[in-house]
């Protein structure tokens, strides 16, 4: 049996509520969400700190109730959702495979998708800690998980490695249950988290943050971490002999970074940002396959909700744009590439009739800076720049680019930074 | 008194367990720690070698051709994944291309079947992923991946079924001769038994030497391993070599039965057989000898490094035989590679030597010898379909990255070797085996051990004795405090 719907969201955390109201507001319908979690609210749940919404809902709220105001909107809707339910692959004329212990295997057919499955932690594996592999070597999402929905400590004493957001938040939410956290290491000469987050939980809390260093072993002989070896390091992120320091710890968090979840969107064979490691999109967040569009962490590891929820509000439109029939199609007009000091641009393509006043751009830069000026060039020519005070690796930047202007340009549009001389 | 104890429950005192449940024996299978198959037999290569390495003569020569055949049977019946893919072992200068022919001869010398030698460009035909500088390769056609534990329990628990007897948290800390055979005191346990088996890997020697003199010698050698994502998992069709050194086999490239790309290992001498730490300079030198077989791995998709232990010894041969100065002591010591892929063999030479100590072998009027287990993501739609109407849990997925099911997971709890462990379930049915490693799906996972265990969540173990993870509730008096 096949269950046709207009429009099939995968993922519902912040990302897939915004992109089912906004296309739900545009007139589509038929929508389903299917989330593989028991709840919606996606990895917002388990945010149980505040300093969510400021730009979107202008008030500080936690990640639950964030998520809440989108889960009551989405309430007044007549959009469908399914919980604990496992998308198993999608296809190319957008066939979905899902299942859960309820409705059992499904196959369902949409008009157009919208993926919204968010991201993973890297791993110990991912960086190779040398070392014993003992328990309690954890990330910091996985400890966060245990702590704040299973209710359960992870350990007594503990040393972080890397300054990501989320250690930075477990930092404090470790210490405030009694824990006591040792240190926060950080290979990078700068931390990768928001300022904010290094002044209230670890500054606040009198927790040492070690730039420039890492762990170079872990010991834990008997079952559990017993103690790791932090060294500092050089200007190739190389340990330094002689500069070892040892802290007794029962825990080791790890917050080394996020990478986009996208084996489903592999498998169906939509071409990814090897930067990035998340779908290459258009303006609109429209993918390589027509119809199938993608928002949130999903695509790049974003440093705020309300950036994701931004994009993923402009997806949920272009789905429905499409669904009517009435969205730009085609190739692109103009393709981004990245300059000096610029890692990632998304959107990485752009059709101008997607293009109402501006097309908005987010990208990184490799280094922090204490001010600089943001270029956008084509053909030799300069057609936009941008002054920037403090440009860092951790923080994601924002510009817009005038219908206007990109007009003027023909075929490869390069947004690079130049550095201010200090 | 029992007539055989086996002490150690990785693969080849599970093999051994094996064949001596097809006959009216009472066999107990002492095991040191909280499960089978947790030493060398879960962190090697996890390759069944064609056999052309070992010199001919040698017991590593017969017992490994003769192994690898024997592996593939059982593995086919027992529901072990096991393909034959071939190895190949690369030339990349004039003294390599004679090597290799070396290793030809041998093949033919012990039996290898199907051994013959490439030419470069038949090489990169066959794998256009390696380096360009390969001038020639030896093919295997008969080499073969395994899941090296899967194997292990498969071993042990159809062992189980047919009678034999398994004590886990049995380590062995005393061996007495007795009138007609020996007590050992393993853990809780004092057995009486008339004959020994020692498989107890690494710790062999210290094993025989509590019944015999000494006899031999462990070297630990620890190897070294990347395992890649399974974007990485079909850069290679084969198993791929370099030319053995006196080190062993060298650093090879090859697909897991799981899907993923294996890249290790080194060889360091260790003090402590138990010790698998990981070191940067050891993958530091994995990843540049790797470079030279295949240039394009990407180590940013490393989902885990891990190491295990060989259990060389100061004899160059595997130590197969009975204690000369210790009557119905059989030693299975020395067990390196091609350990793995000898392991039947090497259980059948147990065996006879059990009989040659005056055990007597009468076969069983029945034996159970079949084993299957779910495996949710290789089933078709229809399959998928028609096993959630049948129960509900297989339409739960656990483990997003392995697409493990809850079905899957209780399954492997009330198996006949229960797991007790996070790492327990993992070996059994894999969730926690993908990209995330277990950061998803492992809060759930201790959650299912709980209930199905009827156990607290606190009690659940990753791994070993010592491997808690949680450590009470929060919101408790005193921070942290139990």
């Amino acid at each position: 049996m096949t269950e046709y719907h207009d429009l099939i969201v995968i993922g519902g955390g912040p990302a897939g509520l915004a992109a089912a109201c906004a296309a739900w507001e545009k007139g589509v319908k038929d929508i389903l969400i299917i989330e593989r979690d028991k709840e919606l609210g996606g990895i917002l749940n388990q945010c149980i700190h505040n300093g969510f919404g400021l730009t979107y809902f202008k008030e500080e709220l936690t990640g639950p109730e964030y998520a809440g105001r989108f889960i009551k909107m989405l309430f007044d809707t007549g959009v469908k959702v399914r919980t604990d339910t496992m998308v198993l692959s999608i296809t190319e004329n957008k066939e979905v495979h899902a299942v859960n212990n309820f409705d059992g295997y499904m196959v369902l057919r949409a008009k157009a998708i919208v993926l919204t499955m968010g991201c993973r932690e890297r791993t110990r594996g991912a960086i190779g800690i040398p070392g014993d592999r003992p328990a309690g070597v954890l990330t910091a999402g996985a400890a966060q998980r245990y702590m704040n929905i299973e209710g359960y400590m992870v350990g007594k004493r503990v040393v972080i490695l890397g300054s990501g957001d989320i250690g930075l938040i477990m930092a404090r939410r470790m210490t405030l249950e009694g824990a006591k956290v040792l240190a926060c290491v950080e290979l990078m000469p700068y931390s990768n988290g928001l300022n904010r987050n290094i002044v209230q939980c670890l500054n606040d809390f009198d927790i040492p943050l070690y730039l420039a260093h890492t762990i170079t072993d872990i010991v834990g002989k008997h079952g559990r971490v017993e103690k790791v070896v932090v060294s500092a390091v050089d200007e190739n992120r190389r340990p330094v002999p002689g500069t070892e320091m040892e802290f007794d710890c029962d825990t080791v968090l790890l917050s080394v970074g996020l990478i986009p979840e996208n084996e489903l969107s592999r498998n169906a064979g939509i071409e990814i940002d090897r930067r990035t490691s998340g779908p290459v999109v258009f303006e609109n967040m429209e993918t390589s396959i027509p119809g199938v569009f993608a928002a949130g962490n999903v695509v790049h590891v974003h440093d705020l909700v309300d950036f994701v929820t931004g994009e993923s509000q402009r997806a949920g439109r272009a789905a429905a744009d499409y669904i009517a029939g009435s969205s730009a199609a085609g190739g692109a007009d103009l393709e981004l590439a990245n300059g000096e000091h610029v890692n990632y641009t998304v959107p990485q393509k752009i059709r101008l009739a997607g293009v109402d006043k501006a097309a908005g751009v987010f990208f990184r830069v490799n280094k922090v800076m204490a001010a600089g000026t943001v270029r956008v060039m084509s053909g030799g020519v300069q057609i936009a720049a941008f002054k920037r005070q403090h440009m860092a690796p951790g923080e994601m930047e924002q510009i817009q680019l005038p219908r206007a202007l990109l007009e003027k340009a023909q075929g490869t549009v390069t947004i690079s930074v130049e550095e201010a001389n200090a | 008194m029992v007539d055989v104890t086996i002490i150690g429950c990785g693969v080849i005192g599970a093999a051994t367990a094996y064949e001596l449940a097809h006959y009216d024996l009472r066999t107990v299978v002492v095991e040191r720690e909280n499960d089978v198959s947790t030493g060398t037999t879960k962190a090697n290569s996890a390759i069944i070698h064609a056999g052309y390495d070992p010199e001919p003569g040698t017991l590593m020569a017969r017992l490994n051709v003769e192994g690898n055949r024997r592996t593939k049977e059982i593995a086919a019946r027992l529901d072990v994944p096991c393909k034959e893919i071939g190895s190949l072992v690369l030339a990349f200068d004039e003294a390599d291309v004679k090597t290799v022919e070396e290793l030809y001869r041998r093949g033919v010398a012990n039996g290898v079947p199907g051994v013959r030698v490439l030419s470069a460009q038949e090489v990169q035909a066959l794998e256009p992923n390696l380096s360009k500088e390969v001038k020639a390769a030896l093919l295997a056609p008969s080499a073969a991946i395994i899941s090296p534990w899967e194997m292990c329990l498969a071993l042990a628990e159809t062992a189980v079924k047919n009678g034999v007897e398994l004590r886990l948290n049995s380590p062995v800390t005393a061996i007495e001769k007795i009138e007609g055979g020996y007590r050992v005191t393993a853990g809780d346990s004092v057995i009486e038994t008339r004959t020994i088996v020692n498989a107890a890997g690494v710790h062999a020697d210290q094993i025989n030497d509590l019944a015999a003199p000494h006899a031999f010698t462990t070297r630990p050698s620890r190897g070294e391993y990347y395992l890649m994502d399974k974007s990485q998992g079909a850069l290679v069709d084969h198993v791929i070599f370099q030319c053995p050194n006196k080190d062993g086999k060298g650093v090879l490239v090859s697909p897991t039965v799981h899907g993923n790309l294996i890249v290790g290992p080194n060889a360091e001498d260790v003090a402590d057989g138990d010790d698998v730490a990981v070191t940067a300079a050891g993958l530091d030198f994995v990843r540049e000898k790797a470079a030279k077989s295949v240039p394009g791995i990407n180590y940013r998709d490393s989902i885990r490094n891990f190491s295990g232990v060989r259990a060389v010894t100061d004899q160059p041969d595997f130590v197969i035989c009975e204690s000369p100065a210790a009557k119905g002591f059989i030693n299975l010591g020395g067990i390196k590679s091609p350990g793995l892929s000898s392991a039947p063999a090497i259980a059948a030479e147990a065996v006879k030597l059990l009989a040659g100590a005056g055990v007597e072998l009468k076969e069983k009027a029945s034996f159970d010898d079949s084993r299957s287990r779910v495996r949710f993501k290789e089933l078709s739609s229809k399959e998928k379909t028609a096993l959630v109407e049948k129960d509900p849990a297989y339409g739960r997925v656990i483990c997003r990255c392995e697409t493990i099911t809850e079905g899957e997971i209780v399954d492997a709890l009330h198996s006949v070797i229960p797991p007790v462990s996070i790492d327990g379930v993992k070996r059994r049915c894999n969730p926690g085996m993908g990209r995330c490693q277990g950061g998803f799906c492992g809060p759930r996972v201790q959650e299912i051990i709980a209930r199905e265990l009827g156990i607290s969540q606190q009690e659940v173990l990753q791994d070993k004795a010592g491997s808690r993870i949680i450590f009470g509730q929060t919101k408790q008096k005193g921070g942290a405090a139990q």
